[in-house]
């Protein structure tokens, strides 16, 4: 039973922790904020944890808890809800954002201990739990978007935390920025959706696209609304999954603190475009070529991320282009049409990325605060639990054998062989990625293996003075170690493929992939030849990556690694300098566009605003004031005499009688008189209606309209006199008339 | 006599103190015109109560009474102290506010 709360409380929580924080957390000792904020944190994951196995077990395949929290606003057939569900795929995404992020507030409160901003870390920390929690819960485009927007700003602010250095400031706009344009495509994304299917609830919207409808129908180039839909919202996906071209601002976002870096830029902010393109799945799958699209850039990123993280020296770098490479395997995994596994690699990743920054930051605790791998080496012996989390991570991001990473890997790369989805024209996608993981997984044990060899093996590189004082980190830094170390190991598990478990006499397809299937469709068949020969293919990468890195770094810099930098140092720079995207991203689009906006500062700002719109203005007031100037003439008579003037003609405008409309209807020898607008507030005037022209009034009274009834076919003039009784003035109206005949 | 022969009266009063208002030129011959245009406005007011009946013609008689007395203090006030200031009370010479 779904007895303990109900599903709003999940965010709920930690963003009322945020806001206590935010208001009175400077009150309060560090002890009080940091159990403030992890209980809030903590009693979500319990939350959570009862809906999850409690609440979700028998509702899961009637689509999940849901929750309405409230009609949010509804204009014409536009109605949005604030609501909430809970299904198989975003339960398990809660249970991964709060129990990592329940880890994660404890271990920051040991690296943290010695920040001064304390409340701060802790409320823009909470506030990144509760904002991801309504992203994965939504029910509705909108409600996810909310979400979507306050990951994006938490991220900024944690980016940007130690906001007094110019850098770390810049590098959070980078990240907002560049989120932007991504949040540009998933809003674009949104109202495609929108306009095919007349809704922005997510359930409708599925169910509209299982049944073709109107997401098939074609929009731009031939191509349905489900691929414009996909493609657009797989650029929001890219901008905060931070795939090419978008990815650029996930490295320099390690301005942060390491927790943040674990937390939101490894382990589940970066994840929400995944997430996206899994729980719109069905949209995806009506449009194959969008799906087509997601897995190359995937499967680009993850190489091209790969090579870049060959060459980086500083420690969180290297394992923030790993979580760009690694989110790079997660979307060939969705865009393979095999979203279990893709979800399956976000799952492992998690702990094992958490655990491998928390790792960094527990190094560079040590280390005195510098992340610079080439002044490391030789820690094993003086971090020893760190050390051993540190080895279990590398095994399973590298992918060998029992560690989770090895899993999940296996399950994307089995997709990518094995997928069908493409059809005849796009049939060479899933062998091309797949081609280009496995490159880019030897790539990640290489520079894994690399970052630890240099790291934790040899002799070490650092001064005398960093040295004396190495040490071990405090009980709450390692315990999340620890623990994470063990989700490192245990959580592949519920992935086995089919193949294996087959030799433990089960059968069928995976825990989690039956488990993910009412959310995301039925898993991909994979046939065991397929699946033995891509285990083993993927294991012999990984363990030769692991060797190539022992032969260039096992216990420092050694011979063949000289030998190469020295062979090809233009290649090694250029992966040292990331390629040089960024100075590409600044010469082709920032340069271009700080010229434009030149051009418009100097145009329409300095010139159309100022000159003509403030400017004109002030002339127009300046010319009239002038003129206005010679009325001023001081003499007081003069003026006396205007204003006499002026009142009698006012006197003369009031006094003057109405002119109204004369509207004559004939009808045969009938004639109907109507004045219309007659002055209708004026209860004064009197009409006088002369039809036959005698010259004595026919018709007299207060009633501005009068009928008549003529002898014979003639000409005859209606005179009518309005009279006023106020000012006893009188005005004639005359109207010559013809009746034709008679009946 | 008939009533309009009083109304007469009254707009003959008016246009001579609207006259003596806009063209003399000594500022006390300018209030003793709007002595005349207000007396004309009483004179027209009682008149028009006289022959509606309505009793509301002679209140705001008085009340212009009150009215003359008091604007001929102030006025009379205000011609002192520009005299005092000035040497003059010519109205040609007072136009500091010009343009």
């Amino acid at each position: 039973m779904f007895s303990l709360s109900r599903l709003h409380m999940i965010p709920l929580l930690p963003l009322l922790g945020a806001a206590y924080l935010i208001l009175f957390g400077r009150r309060h000792s560090r002890t009080v904020v940091q159990t403030i904020a992890t209980l809030a944190v903590f009693a979500s994951c319990v939350v959570s944890t009862d809906a999850f196995f409690f609440g979700l077990r028998e509702s899961v395949h009637q689509g999940g808890i849901s929750e309405l929290v409230y009609p949010w606003f509804s204009a014409g057939n536009v109605v949005v809800d604030l609501s909430l569900r809970m299904d198989a795929l975003s339960g398990l995404l809660c249970l991964v954002v709060t129990f990592i992020g329940t880890l994660i507030h404890v271990y920051s409160a040991g690296y943290m201990a010695h920040e001064e901003d304390y409340p701060r870390f802790f409320a823009y920390l909470n506030l990144f739990c509760g904002a991801m929690l309504i992203l994965v819960l939504g029910d509705s485009l909108p409600v996810v978007f909310i979400g979507w927007e306050g990951v994006g700003l938490a991220s900024y602010l944690l980016i940007g935390f130690w906001y007094k250095e110019n850098a770390n400031a810049s590098a959070g706009k980078k990240a907002f920025i560049t989120n932007r344009i991504g949040d540009f495509g998933f809003l674009i994304g949104m109202f495609l959706l929108f306009r095919a299917t007349g809704t922005l609830d997510i359930p409708a919207i599925l169910d509209s696209a299982k049944s073709g409808g109107a997401l098939v129908a074609p929009l731009w180039l031939g191509q349905p609304v489900a691929f414009w839909a996909a493609v657009f919202l797989f650029l929001g996906a890219a901008g905060k999954s931070a795939q090419i071209p978008l990815y650029v601002w996930l490295p320099d976002a390690m301005a942060g603190p390491t927790p943040v870096s674990a937390l939101i830029h490894a382990a589940t902010m970066v994840t929400a475009g995944v997430y996206l393109v899994a729980r719109m799945s069905a949209v995806y799958m009506l449009a194959p070529a969008a799906l087509a699209i997601v897995a190359v850039v995937g499967a680009l990123t993850a190489l091209f991320a790969a090579i870049i993280g060959f060459a980086q020296n500083d420690f969180k770098k290297v394992l923030a282009y790993s979580t760009v490479s690694q989110l790079g395997f997660m979307f060939v995994g969705v865009g393979t049409g095999n979203f279990a596994g893709g979800i399956f690699h976000l799952f492992t990743h998690a702990f094992f990325k958490a655990g491998l920054f928390l790792c960094a930051g527990s190094v560079m605790h040590a280390m005195s605060g510098s992340g610079d791998i080439t002044k490391m080496g030789g820690l094993a012996a003086r971090l020893p639990w760190t050390t051993r989390v540190f080895q279990v991570c590398w095994l399973a991001i590298c992918g060998v054998p029992i560690f989770s990473g090895f899993f999940s890997k296996d399950a994307i790369l089995d997709g990518a062989f094995a997928t069908e989805i493409y059809g005849h024209g796009l049939a060479w996608v899933g062998p091309l990625v797949g081609g280009l993981l496995l490159l880019a997984a030897f790539g990640t044990a290489f520079y894994m293996s690399r970052l630890y060899f240099l790291v934790f093996s040899g002799p070490c590189r650092a001064d005398e003075h960093v040295q004396h004082h190495i040490h071990e980190s405090p009980v709450s830094m390692v315990f999340p170690l620890v623990v994470l170390a063990a989700g490192a190991v245990l959580a592949g598990f519920v992935g086995i493929p089919p193949a294996i478990r087959e030799l433990f006499g089960k059968h069928g397809e995976s825990t989690l992939a039956v488990w993910l299937e009412p959310a995301v469709g039925a898993p991909l068949e994979v046939a065991h030849r397929t699946e033995w020969s891509v285990m083993g293919v993927a294991t012999i990468v990984a363990l030769g990556g692991i060797g190539l890195a022992y032969a260039f770094f096992g216990g420092g810099y050694r011979a063949p690694a000289h030998a190469f930098a020295k062979k090809m140092p233009g290649l090694v720079a250029l992966a040292r300098d990331k390629f040089r995207i960024d100075e590409i991203y600044t010469a082709i689009i920032i340069r271009p566009l700080q010229a434009l906006c030149r051009v418009v500062f100097l145009v329409v700002d300095r010139i159309v605003i100022d000159k003509v719109l403030i400017g004109g203005w002030a002339f127009l007031a300046d010319i009239g004031g002038r003129m206005c100037r010679f009325a001023q003439v001081g003499d007081v008579q003069r003026y006396l005499a205007v204003f006499a003037i002026g009142f009698a003609v006012l006197v003369w405008i009031a006094a003057r009688p109405a002119t109204p409309e004369v509207e004559i209807a004939i009808e045969g020898n009938h004639v109907a008189v109507k004045l219309v607008d007659a002055e209708a507030d004026n209860d004064d005037l009197t009409y006088s209606f002369d039809f036959d022209g005698d010259g004595t009034p026919d018709r007299e009274g207060r009633d501005p309209s009068a009928t008549w009834i003529y002898g014979g076919p003639d000409r005859h003039t209606i005179s009518i006199v309005i009279r006023d009784e106020r000012w006893h003035t009188q005005r004639t109206l005359k109207r010559d008339i013809e009746i034709r005949q008679v009946p | 006599m008939p009533g309009y022969l009083y109304i007469l009266v009254s707009l003959a009063l008016f246009f001579i103190g609207t006259t003596g208002v806009l063209l003399r030129r000594n500022a006390l011959f300018v209030l003793m015109s709007l002595e005349l245009q207000l007396g004309a406005g009483s004179l027209a007011l009682l008149t028009f109560a006289r022959g509606l009946g309505d009793q509301k013609g002679h209140v705001v008689a008085f009340f212009l009474m009150a009215l003359a007395a008091a604007e001929a203090a102030v006025g009379l006030a205000v011609v002192v102290s520009v005299f005092r200031t000035r040497k003059t009370i010519d109205l040609d010479g007072i136009n500091e506010l010009r343009n």
